[in-house]
């Protein structure tokens, strides 16, 4: 009876820690609450009400935690299941900017496509918060869950245009292929918890640190299939087969934050899991990440190439970019992991940019996305066309661009760790991009949209939310092409010692 | 463990693709060729179909898997918190409190969405049953009306 009376001591709780997270749900659960109770006819009330979210957590996030964590070292909560550092500070203020260009984006979408549900938005907050949680996880569970978390969001959302037989498509072949690459994760991880005895990111590599394994085909396996895992999330070589189906298939508004969202979770979770948990198998997980990188920047490159759709083509580069943030791993150095922070702040502003253009071309329906329809788009939408060859530009690695600088500090990374071959083939795919690029560029400014009188009637309208992300994503875009040293800095900043 | 204890695992895997092959490449080479679509029928697998597409139909389960999931989901943790409760204080007290709100606003959503609406909507109320029924209306005569125009 004695030992039934004991009070349990209550767990390290450290709600200051996740905060923005709880700031994130709690706006989400707010939305839902909202919808179980009174329901707005307007859903930008639901809209204000996530950007406002998403703001508050990022801002909390810069002014309250940034200043603490790039101070000291990193703070665990929760009994080591969630790490603050500024690594995950970092990724966290990005997931909010990403999610705050998802809202203004997706507002006037919905709308127009009569499918103004107010969940939507709630789905984009939990999925950001999965974001977040992922980028904080210091426990293998915790990163499978915060997965989790992230992709059904963006099963759902992918499939949110639902009388459309491409959007179920797409949810559907995510749903199908995520569920299955969780599984083998998991499976991975089940292996490393067998080899090592503990799910703990920071106890892995004090547990590397004390023992020499004698026979390592235990864990090398249980780190190779979770590598697997995450490289379908980040759309990596030869894990990338979802991702045209899926971009092509799903909203513009949606593509155009879960390119971002998932790329950026998958990246901090194999920073995490790689640079702090195995960083004793770094001569393991080198040739892995090596061959991923080279092998998404060339066969994602040369399959844009001959790519008939933009969507379809935006999904192969963004399945070359995940090449290029690859590169920032394979080098597993602090430079090559500041650089793949950089690079992922730039591609989360001009991926959302360069959909934002797809999306007012698109028009109802979402209709015109093939390249026929692009032809001449400079004669019709003399705006729309000059901001996305911008963007295109900018993807491509134009100097004066962020993407220049982005693609220039990652390779800086793999320079600094002594990897001349993987920038050459960088160099070599980053040539072949900009030939796809220019391929779309080109048709752009032909002349002869006289062929095309139901484009030439309508004109593309850009709504409020679409126009104010175009100019921020433009502006950051310049910005950080031009004056990068401030992000740098903070990205320097997030890196783990290591 | 030597590797000829598999030997009888292997003699098996051989045996069975031998009886697959063998079986498969002598009926194609000896059958005779006429067919016929009764015999291009799927053998032995249900009631031949009369329709080609299944209509719609209601996906009620998809929201009863949902609210059971909520509720499975929410015994299984205030199960154990139930056993352990004077020992967890307060702290488990306050914890338990928090996950039973966020579950009850799940809750609270399913229901809204109408997952205790069974069956055939009996809730329509007149006014709009009177506009169904005035629409239809209006729609048949119009109908009626192009085809007239049409034959004239």
């Amino acid at each position: 009876m004695s030992v039934l009376a004991q009070a349990i001591p209550a767990p390290q709780t450290d709600y200051t820690t996740i905060i923005p997270e709880l700031i994130v749900l709690g706006t989400g659960l707010l939305i839902v609450l909202m919808l179980a109770i009174r329901r707005f006819s307007n859903i930008g009330w639901y809209a204000l009400i996530a950007a406002l979210g998403f703001a508050a957590a990022g801002i909390v996030a810069y002014v309250d935690l940034w200043p603490e964590v790039t101070d000291g070292a990193a703070t665990y909560a929760f009994s080591g299941m969630v790490a603050a550092d500024g690594f995950s500070t970092f990724v966290v203020i990005l997931s909010c900017v990403a999610g705050v260009l998802a809202v203004l984006l997706a507002n006037s979408y919905l709308k127009r496509e009569g499918l103004d549900k107010a969940e939507y938005f709630a789905l984009l907050l939990f999925s950001a918060a999965g974001v977040q949680f992922m980028a904080m996880a210091n426990n293998l569970v915790m990163v499978f869950l915060a997965l989790e978390i992230l992709s059904v969001c963006l099963y759902v959302l992918s499939a949110w245009n639902r009388d459309k037989f491409a959007s179920q498509e797409a949810g559907m072949k995510y749903l199908l292929l995520g569920a299955y690459t969780s599984a083998i994760m998991l499976f991975g991880i089940s292996f490393l918890y067998g080899g090592t005895g503990t799910l703990n990111i920071a106890a892995l590599a004090q547990f590397f640190a004390r023992n020499v394994l004698e026979n390592q085909g235990l864990v090398f396996l249980g780190m190779a299939l979770v590598v697997v895992g995450l490289a379908f999330k980040i759309a990596a070589v030869p894990f990338h087969m979802w991702a045209p189906d899926v971009y092509q298939g799903a909203p513009a508004p949606v593509v155009g934050y879960m390119a971002a969202a998932a790329k950026i979770a998958a990246f901090a979770a194999l920073f995490r899991i790689l640079f702090l948990g195995l960083s004793a198998m770094e001569v393991d997980w080198k040739p892995l990440l090596w061959g991923l990188a080279i092998l998404s920047m060339i066969v994602g490159s040369l399959l844009a190439l001959v790519q008939s759709d933009v969507k379809r083509m935006m999904a192969y580069s963004s399945i070359s970019h995940a090449g290029f943030i690859a590169i920032g791993v394979a080098a597993a150095s602090a430079e090559g992991m500041s650089g793949a922070l950089f690079y992922l702040v730039t591609y989360t502003f001009m991926i959302a940019g360069a959909f934002a253009v797809i999306d007012c071309i698109g028009r109802k329906d979402e209709q015109y996305t093939k390249y026929e329809d692009y032809r001449g788009l400079f004669a019709r939408e003399p705006l729309l066309a000059a901001i996305l060859t911008f963007f295109l530009f900018a993807l491509a690695g134009i100097p004066g661009t962020s993407g220049f600088v982005a693609k220039f500090v990652v390779f800086e990374g793999a320079a600094e760790g002594g990897q001349w071959a993987l920038i050459g083939i960088g160099t070599v795919a980053a040539v072949i991009a900009l030939f796809f690029y220019l391929r779309l560029i080109v048709l752009m400014y032909m002349q002869d949209s006289t062929e095309r009188p139901d484009l030439a009637e309508t004109r593309a309208r850009v709504a409020a939310g679409p126009a104010v992300v175009l100019a921020v994503t433009v502006a950051a875009t310049v910005l950080l092409g031009i004056l990068p040293q401030g992000l740098l800095d903070m990205a320097g900043q997030a890196v783990f010692a290591l | 463990m030597e590797l000829h204890d598999y030997l009888p695992i292997l003699v098996l895997l051989v045996v069975a693709l031998l009886f697959g092959t063998v079986s498969r490449g002598l009926s194609a080479l000896l059958h005779p060729r006429d067919p016929t679509p009764e015999k291009l029928d799927p053998y032995e697998c249900g009631i031949v179909p009369e329709r080609d597409n299944p209509e719609r139909f209601p996906v009620q389960f998809y929201l009863v898997a949902m609210i059971f999931i909520a509720f499975d989901i929410e015994v299984i943790f205030l199960y154990p918190w139930a056993v352990l409760v004077r020992r967890l204080g307060v702290f488990g007290l306050v914890e338990m409190a928090v996950f039973v709100a966020i579950v009850f606003v799940a809750y609270g959503y399913i229901r809204r969405e109408g997952v205790f609406d069974w069956a055939p909507r009996k809730k329509l109320d007149r006014t709009l049953l009177l506009q169904r029924y005035r629409r239809e209306a209006e729609a048949a005569r119009v109908a009626s009306g192009a085809s007239e125009t049409e034959a004239a």
